[in-house]
């Protein structure tokens, strides 16, 4: 079981300092990740979801560390990457690529299709020439685009085919794990059904897995097998696909949940609205760091933080109302 | 392309004849009396008369701005009042000058200011950022006239290690090229430096970085090419009034140059030499903007000329 994990988070903490005044002395810290584990699977897709600023790109771009994280360990098929310097950490980066949700500011203007994908397979000496040539070809068939198109630049194209363009450029050096962040937000409602089916279709015949990030829960149910929801810098739930949509425990996910539209008008569905901000995340709330907005705060929320616990086998839950 | 080329080039046309048609009214309006500071205060008027009309000075304005426009348009600028040599020449006698100094200081300005703008950037908020800038700030406010003279008295009177003005020898070239070459240093690389901040915050340079490529590799061959658009554009108009002459750093270093050439023209209030400096600096630059808008293609390939 053990070696089936791809990549495992343990305690991820990102502080950004404050400083203030011509001295630059630190006022505190945004605490943008705040003590964040989980872990992915072979094969696997971790949705994760939550409101804008919650830590979830945060999270992710640690994982990958693309950003330094301030605490915490990665272990990538078991070995701590934390530990690893700049030159071992670039031979792995091909291993584990990213997507993110601007297709537009995401691919290098001034290159050609050809140079996006191909980039990291020259630079990483996997081919050159004319194997290069066939396999940003062999690519871009399989994300649904010509192989003729490998001349073009990036303004020559829609949203939805840069987007996979970007897709293509991600799985170029055959990677184990695909940081999606966000990949549809940025186009419209029917491609954006494309290209989770495109991701599903790729995820079934490579057996990659992603950390597929976005702010509704309605995106990440079609796709993920597992989902976990932040809210503040923490991870609050954790469960299977199905079982979060079925049985949400955390009143925030219950909330997420009730936002997500029935496309039926016949059926009503209670409404939970959330009241109020997120609050800042330079000084969360005491206790809970939901306790503000949340309907059935008691009093042991507001001064005393609730642990990721596991409530079922499988479905974890940070919440004082599943505590015994 | 060469359609562009031509199109824009007649384009460049009405510009170039309003340019000399604001010079000619302006010199028109000022004060002074060019065959007066030509043939000095004591001559008796039946003579000035003669010059004057000699020198067409009599025919209505607008006889005279046509006269000039159908010469200029067949080359001929007509001949100095103070010198009776073609102005033609006595500009492409000077032009050399200024194009070494230009080029010159071009150099220093580019290299110098493209370097610091990037390492700015890439340590943005460091010490060598914020003393960078500072510097560069101080740059572009410190006037000219100043730096160059304090220039010519540590490094020519007080260390003596370069010749204080004059134009005999490359060595004669330095301090000016570098006096000039700084100032437009530092907002080269005050535009490189916001240019490439801007950039480098984009997901492409994400994706590069996580694509492992080396840190090299992200900086200049990612975030350098797409940098470089504003800046070029800087370059382009800075190069245009480097070549077009400095007026007061040939004069303070005593560099027979274009920049001179004009000083010398105003003062005597020779009308057909400034009239042909000020046409010819408009061709410079009509020409320099057209050269960064064909550059554009070739660094964006989202620009098409048409």
């Amino acid at each position: 079981m053990k070696e089936q994990v791809v990549i495992e988070v343990q305690d991820l903490v990102k502080w950004y300092p404050v400083k203030v005044g011509i001295l630059q002395k630190v006022a505190g810290y945004v605490k943008a990740v705040d003590g964040v584990s989980f872990s992915i699977k072979r094969s696997e897709t971790l949705g994760l979801v939550g409101e804008s600023g919650c830590g979830k790109t945060t999270t992710a771009r640690c994982m990958l560390r693309l950003t330094e994280p301030t605490k915490g360990r990665i272990f990538f098929e078991g070995k701590d990457i934390m530990k690893f310097d700049r030159e071992s950490m670039r031979k792995l980066r091909p291993r584990m690529q990213v997507i993110f949700q601007d297709p537009y500011s995401s691919l290098n203007p001034r290159l050609t299709v050809k140079e996006i994908i191909g980039e990291a397979l020259t630079f990483h000496g996997i081919a050159r020439g004319r194997e290069l040539e066939d396999r940003v070809g062999e690519l871009l068939k399989m994300v649904g685009l010509s192989p003729q198109h490998i001349k073009r630049f990036p303004h020559e194209f829609s949203g939805g085919q840069r987007q996979r363009i970007g897709i293509a450029r991600a799985l170029a050096t055959n990677p184990d794990l695909i940081v999606c962040d966000e990949p549809v937000s940025a186009l419209d409602v029917s491609i954006q059904s494309q290209i989770l089916n495109l991701l599903e279709d790729l995820q079934e015949r490579l057996g990659v897995s992603y950390l597929f990030i976005a702010h509704g829960l309605n995106v990440v149910k079609h796709i993920s097998h597992r989902v976990g929801v932040m809210y503040l810098g923490k991870l609050v739930e954790i469960a299977d696909s199905e079982e979060i949509y079925k049985n949400p425990l955390h009143p925030y996910t219950q909330a997420l949940i009730s936002a997500i539209p029935i496309p039926d008008p016949k059926r009503k569905r209670e409404k939970i609205l959330l009241e109020g901000d997120v609050p800042s995340p330079i000084n969360p709330p005491e206790g809970c760091r939901f306790w503000t907005r949340c309907r059935y705060v008691m009093d042991i929320c507001r001064h005393e933080e609730p642990e990721l616990l596991e409530s079922a086998p499988g479905h974890k839950v940070a919440c004082h109302l599943y505590k015994c | 392309m060469a359609g562009y080329i031509v199109r824009r080039l007649i384009m460049a046309l009405p510009v170039l004849v309003g340019v000399s048609l604001i010079t000619f009214i302006l010199l028109n309006v000022v004060p002074g009396d060019p065959v007066l500071e030509m043939m000095g205060k004591h001559v008796d008027p039946l003579t000035l008369e003669k010059v004057r009309e000699q020198l067409g000075l009599n025919d209505p304005l607008y006889v005279q701005f046509g006269r000039f426009l159908f010469n200029a348009l067949r080359g001929d600028l007509g001949k100095s009042f103070k010198t009776g040599q073609p102005v033609t020449q006595m500009i492409m006698d000077t032009f050399p000058t200024t194009v070494k100094l230009a080029l010159s200081s071009a150099f220093v300005a580019i290299v110098l200011g493209i370097t610091v703008g990037i390492i700015s950037a890439v340590k943005q908020y460091s010490f060598f950022d914020h003393a960078a800038m500072i510097t560069a700030l101080a740059g572009i406010s410190a006037p000219i006239f100043w730096v160059a003279v304090v220039a010519q008295l540590v490094f020519g009177l007080q260390l003596k290690w370069l010749p204080i003005s004059g134009y005999s020898s490359p060595k004669h070239m330095i301090l000016p090229a570098v006096v000039l070459g700084i100032r437009f240093a530092a907002s080269i690389a005050r535009y490189t430096r916001s240019a490439f901040l801007e950039v480098i915050r984009q997901d492409f340079i994400r994706t590069a970085r996580a694509k492992g490529l080396a840190e090299r590799a992200v900086i200049f061959g990612h975030a350098l090419k797409n940098a470089m658009i504003p800046v070029v554009t800087i370059i382009g108009m800075q190069i245009s009034g480097l070549l077009t002459g400095s007026l007061l750093t040939e004069t303070i270093f005593a560099i027979p140059g274009l920049g001179r050439l004009s000083i010398w023209a105003l003062s005597n209030r020779d009308f057909p030499l400034v009239q042909g400096i000020v046409l010819f600096t408009a061709v410079v630059f009509v020409i320099g903007n057209l050269i960064v808008d064909i550059s554009y293609a070739f660094l964006d390939p989202r620009v098409r000329l048409q």
